[in-house]
């Protein structure tokens, strides 16, 4: 199965490292041209592989979640919090905050684990995902998840509200940023280009929304399911500055997210051409883990591989 | 009891207005209609704190609810069939589940929007949002209501939901008359023995017109104007229940799940036995018509709340 989704996945590969890029060309590279410190992304890779680590120990103990997509969001949102939002544990109400919504809520295992990590909960709670009587709900929760900015899981919502935050932000000549990751299955809902529009229309440049573009919702291929492409020239054809890149190359995340927060005057998508699973073998591409968690012995062997890769990394360092 | 027709859009308007000068963080948003929510007023006055959102209702809601994240109180208005079914999920996941401080006001709620038929006439917005935890609902009855509403709805934490209808209405009271007046407390309107008729919104005028004819026939009613549909007044429906032992409950809503069904849930869980009556839109989508034909055609006028009474003390 996935034969489809390992076409793009390899149309993808090809298109990354053969250094040919259609929209490259036509757009021109317009990053900042300098490569990342190289001590930065090995760490922010390092803490990427932790935070799957913590993903798939979740949703083992939960016995229930969603590990495909979770996998997925790790790297953005890895860099987001570990690097290039300007956020502050201490202060998670702070009014000149850089704010993150997670639109695709059923990732939450991937952000409640970010934020537990940053500091903004006791990382012990992440053990009681999903039990009751603890902080951390299914999907996200606003008012009593600290760092959690909106309460999400019913696709759709999450770029209308990073929408009304970035218009706050706006008219208090604020200087904070909103990111806002969407699942590319997510944006068959209709309500996802009321926004797309709206956002466009009041010129929202200090809105960045991430697409998590790993090709695969539950019922399939995305393209079977409701073909999204040409993805690309839709967010463009909305007003919308658009990037396209390799979503689990932290380096070029990092690079993307700054080029989108010194574009000016149009708010900025950034396309993650993303794997669903990424990270654990069995997963990969494969839809069976959209909804389901992991076995028993599928837990084993994705602890097993992330601490061959976390040794490999550490050793690289 | 004056009456001089206002219309409550305009009150919504102006009071818009005035709370925009005490709060600076009070911002409007509409969606293509702020000529006839009157939110124009404010947009007018305030451009910078007004957000056109176009007929895009779902992206409308959850902005607000984002710009409520950022200590702003947005105030979010279109008609009330779209205010509230149109964007159910938005509602529940991003105001009431999130406990946003949102504050929805509808127009044209009820079947007086008229012409424009079933599809415009919202009659089931006041179950819709009653249902949702966290949510507070009103139905004012007059400009001068709808003005100290939309005050607490500013001054006061929370999601809210409020609904006029399209039509000038009768002025029922003066601004001292609603000094104190306060969320989840009815008014007493008018004193009475034999019946409490306790109304919400356009209808408290209609059972006020109908009060004066029941005098007529020796019958003296208690009107209760229940501007707050939740959380609604226990105490007050107990009282009425106990002091005159008859209800009957009039909006111009659904019978079902709107003020009728929150006053028939406490007469039943208080135990308290009392001739009672709903009277509304029954289970029915209406139709195009002048308000006043609707009003005679699906009973909601004076005479029909006089026979309804009538025939609810015969029992």
């Amino acid at each position: 199965m996935g034969n489809r989704a390992d076409f793009y996945t390899n149309y993808f590969y090809i298109k990354k490292h053969s250094g040919v890029c259609f929209h490259l060309l036509i757009n021109g590279w317009g990053g900042t041209l300098k490569p990342y410190d190289e001590e930065v992304i090995k760490k922010l890779d390092i803490i990427a592989v932790k935070i799957r680590r913590h993903v798939i120990e979740m949703l083992y103990r939960a016995k229930s979640g969603h590990p495909g997509g979770s996998l997925s969001a790790v790297d953005a949102i890895v860099a987001l919090y570990f690097h290039h939002m300007n956020d502050n544990p201490k202060k998670p109400e702070d009014p000149d905050r850089d704010r993150f919504i997670l639109s695709k809520g059923h990732a939450a295992p991937t952000l409640y684990a970010v934020l537990a990590e940053c500091g903004y909960f006791d990382v012990k709670e992440l053990k009681r995902l999903r039990e009751i009587n603890s902080i951390l709900q299914g999907h996200p929760v606003s008012f009593h998840i600290p760092g959690v900015e909106a309460s999400t899981g019913s696709l759709g919502h999450g770029l209308s509200f990073a929408n009304g935050i970035a218009l706050a932000g706006k008219a208090d000549k604020k200087k904070y940023n909103v990111y806002v990751m969407l699942g590319d299955g997510e944006t068959d809902e209709g309500q996802i280009w009321e926004a797309a529009a709206v956002a466009s229309h009041y010129r929202l440049d200090n809105l960045t929304a991430l697409l998590d573009r790993n090709f695969l919702q539950i019922d399939g291929n995305t393209e079977d399911v409701l073909r999204l492409e040409s993805v690309y020239d839709r967010w463009s054809s909305f007003g919308w500055h658009v990037r396209e890149i390799d979503g689990h190359d932290i380096d070029q995340i990092l690079d993307a997210l700054q080029m989108a927060d010194d574009h000016k005057n149009q708010p900025t998508m950034i396309i993650l051409n993303t794997v669903k699973g990424k990270g654990v073998s069995f997963m990969e591409n494969n839809v069976d883990f959209h909804g389901v968690p992991p076995n028993e012995m599928e837990y084993k062997l994705a602890m097993s591989e992330f601490d061959m890769l976390l040794r490999k990394l550490e050793e690289a360092s | 009891m004056s009456k001089e027709m206002v219309n409550p859009r305009n009150a919504y308007g102006e009071t818009l207005v005035e709370l925009g000068k005490k709060h600076s963080n009070l911002v409007v948003l509409d969606a293509d209609l702020s000529k006839s929510t009157k939110t124009i007023m404010f947009a007018k006055k305030y451009p910078e704190r007004f957000f056109e959102m176009g007929i895009a209702e779902a992206n409308m809601i959850s902005a607000a609810a984002g710009l409520a994240s950022c200590g702003k109180i947005p105030f979010v208005s279109t008609f009330a069939v779209f205010a509230t079914g149109r964007v159910y999920d938005q509602i529940r996941m991003d105001v009431a589940y999130s406990n946003a401080n949102v504050k929805i006001f509808a127009t044209h709620g009820g079947i007086s929007v008229g012409k424009d038929g079933a599809s415009h006439q919202m009659i089931e917005d006041l179950a819709l949002m009653r249902v949702l935890p966290n949510m507070t609902v009103f139905a004012p009855s007059d400009a001068t209501q709808t003005k100290k509403i939309v005050q607490l709805m500013a001054e006061t934490k929370g999601p809210m939901y409020a609904r006029v209808g399209r039509a000038d209405a009768p002025l029922i009271y003066k601004t001292e008359d609603l000094k104190d007046m306060k969320i989840g407390r009815g008014l007493t309107v008018k004193d009475g023995d034999d019946i409490s008729i306790i109304a919400c919104g356009t209808m408290v005028n209609h059972v006020l017109d109908a009060r004066e004819k029941l005098l007529k026939d020796g019958i003296s009613a208690r009107i209760i104007d229940m501007h707050t549909i939740k959380p609604i007044d226990t105490d007050l429906i107990i009282k009425c229940a106990k002091e005159t032992g008859a209800i009957l409950t009039a909006e111009e809503h659904s019978v079902i799940g709107g003020l009728g069904s929150a006053v028939a849930e406490i007469l039943a869980e208080k135990g308290l036995t009392c001739r009672f009556k709903r009277l509304g839109v029954n289970d029915i989508f209406c139709e195009s018509g002048a308000p006043a034909d609707l009003f005679e055609k699906y009973k909601l006028n004076a005479k029909h709340i006089v026979k309804t009474t009538s025939a609810l003390l015969e029992q």
